[in-house]
């Protein structure tokens, strides 16, 4: 069994990462996966949350959401709408909008439908969270 | 015969021109090279997708749930939406012509449908507009940095009008980047969805029913469709105007050496008849 497996993050737009990985930690749908070298094949639908894996003994966090994954082959392949890399995250927009959302959902004349304000409000939290992961 | 100040004129002018065709075959390459990164960049998560999706399908095929799905659904021709995605300026060579010659083909060709358009780019919905088409939204400006979502909102669009059966089917037309000399004007159908083959029979484990997966994906599937017909667009547009600029600068180079051989010889055909002027003129006077 190989002792690292090939991870491959990509939007439409470009490919984040490309590379070998000791562990992947994937927010699925229904709640975190982790991943190791020879896991079974599997697709599941992502989640909003903090995508985070160790590549030569140092962990990296993604914000993700919208998309799958599939795992087969010693690959993990993560296809999400948008995916940031921790450093890129702009804290303080993300802020503000949790805040929006916030507001958006307490006050429904804003006119904003309640379960998008939510989704809305659960990916500025997905955010912030992993800009503040160590 | 025009007279040497307006031949010198007439080179300047040219020279001129070439100077701004070959600016613009400039920038066309950069633009190129930036539009055919994009386009590469976008392939490996193209890739990916259409595989999965291929599997996901072969998985949930036996589920009722596939079948009613309303992306699926497969209905006569009726309400037909053609996406034409053209540039939003010209100087291209044919680009445009070739789009917009295409969609009349289309509606032509469907003449007991009703065709509506979607149009994305100015030179098509300029066209169009004047001529009083039934257009169902325009989108002007997207081209270069178009990002995905912008175009999704336009595949979301489009489904919409789909599940809704006011449309049947959703066909986009645009040039598809073959290579820096060719585009193929190409017209596929991505409504209904027609589902990829399965590459490989892998047994996954499901983390969600295949069916549910598979209602997920789809909509994914066609915005992605949209999005990849635009880069393919952008890039096209840029590799068709570079050809054009490149040749109407070598066509400039034609004209203006053709010019100044013409200059030089009326200015010896102006000399010529001084001499002869000067000649007789001494002959007469002896």
């Amino acid at each position: 069994m190989a002792a690292t497996i090939e991870l491959e993050v990509a939007t439409p737009e470009r490919e984040l990462v490309r590379e070998q990985v000791s562990e992947v930690e994937i927010p699925g749908r229904n709640g975190y996966l982790g991943v190791l070298p020879g896991h079974a094949p599997l697709v599941g639908l992502l989640g909003i949350g903090t995508l985070s894996f160790v590549a030569g003994g140092v962990k990296r966090y993604f914000a993700v959401h919208s998309g799958f994954v599939e795992v087969a082959d010693d690959h993990v392949r993560v296809l999400a709408n948008v995916a940031e890399a921790r450093e890129e995250i702009d804290v303080h927009r993300a802020r503000n909008a949790y805040q929006r959302a916030i507001e958006a959902s307490i006050n429904p004349s804003l006119g904003l439908d309640p379960a998008a304000a939510l989704d809305a409000m659960m990916r500025a939290q997905a955010r912030i969270a992993t800009a503040e992961k160590q | 015969m025009p007279s040497l100040i307006d031949i010198r004129r007439r080179i300047r002018s040219v020279k001129n021109t070439q100077q701004i065709t070959k600016a613009m075959k400039m920038v066309s390459a950069a633009k190129l090279r930036r539009a055919q990164d994009r386009t590469i960049a976008s392939r490996p998560y193209a890739n990916i997708f259409r595989t999965v999706l291929g599997n996901v399908a072969a998985a949930a095929s036996g589920d009722e749930r596939v079948a009613a799905n309303p992306l699926l659904a497969r209905r006569e021709e009726r309400n037909v939406l053609l996406v034409l995605v053209t540039a939003d300026k010209g100087l291209a060579g044919a680009f445009n012509t070739n789009l917009i010659k295409g969609a009349q083909r289309f509606a032509a060709e469907r003449k007991d449908a009703n065709v509506r358009m979607e149009l994305i780019g100015r030179k098509g919905r300029d066209f169009f507009r004047k001529r009083g088409a039934a257009i169902s939204g325009e989108h002007v400006g997207l081209g270069n940095k178009a990002r995905y979502e912008d175009v999704a909102a336009i595949a979301r669009k489009a489904m919409d009008l789909f599940r809704g059966e006011e449309i049947d089917a959703v066909y986009v037309l645009y040039n598809e980047f073959k290579s820096v000399v060719a585009q193929k004007l190409t017209l596929s159908r991505v409504l209904p969805v027609e589902l990829p083959e399965q590459a490989g029979s892998v047994d996954y484990i499901y983390e969600q029913p295949p069916a549910e997966m598979l209602e997920d994906l789809l909509p994914r599937y066609v915005e992605m469709e949209f999005y990849r017909a635009l880069l393919e667009s952008v890039a096209s547009e840029h590799a068709a105007r570079m050809t054009a600029m490149d040749a109407a600068t070598s066509n400039a180079a034609d004209m203006i050496e053709r010019l100044t051989l013409f200059m030089n010889r009326v200015r010896q055909a102006s000399i010529t008849k001084e001499i002869i002027e000067v000649v007789s003129g001494a002959a007469a006077a002896e």
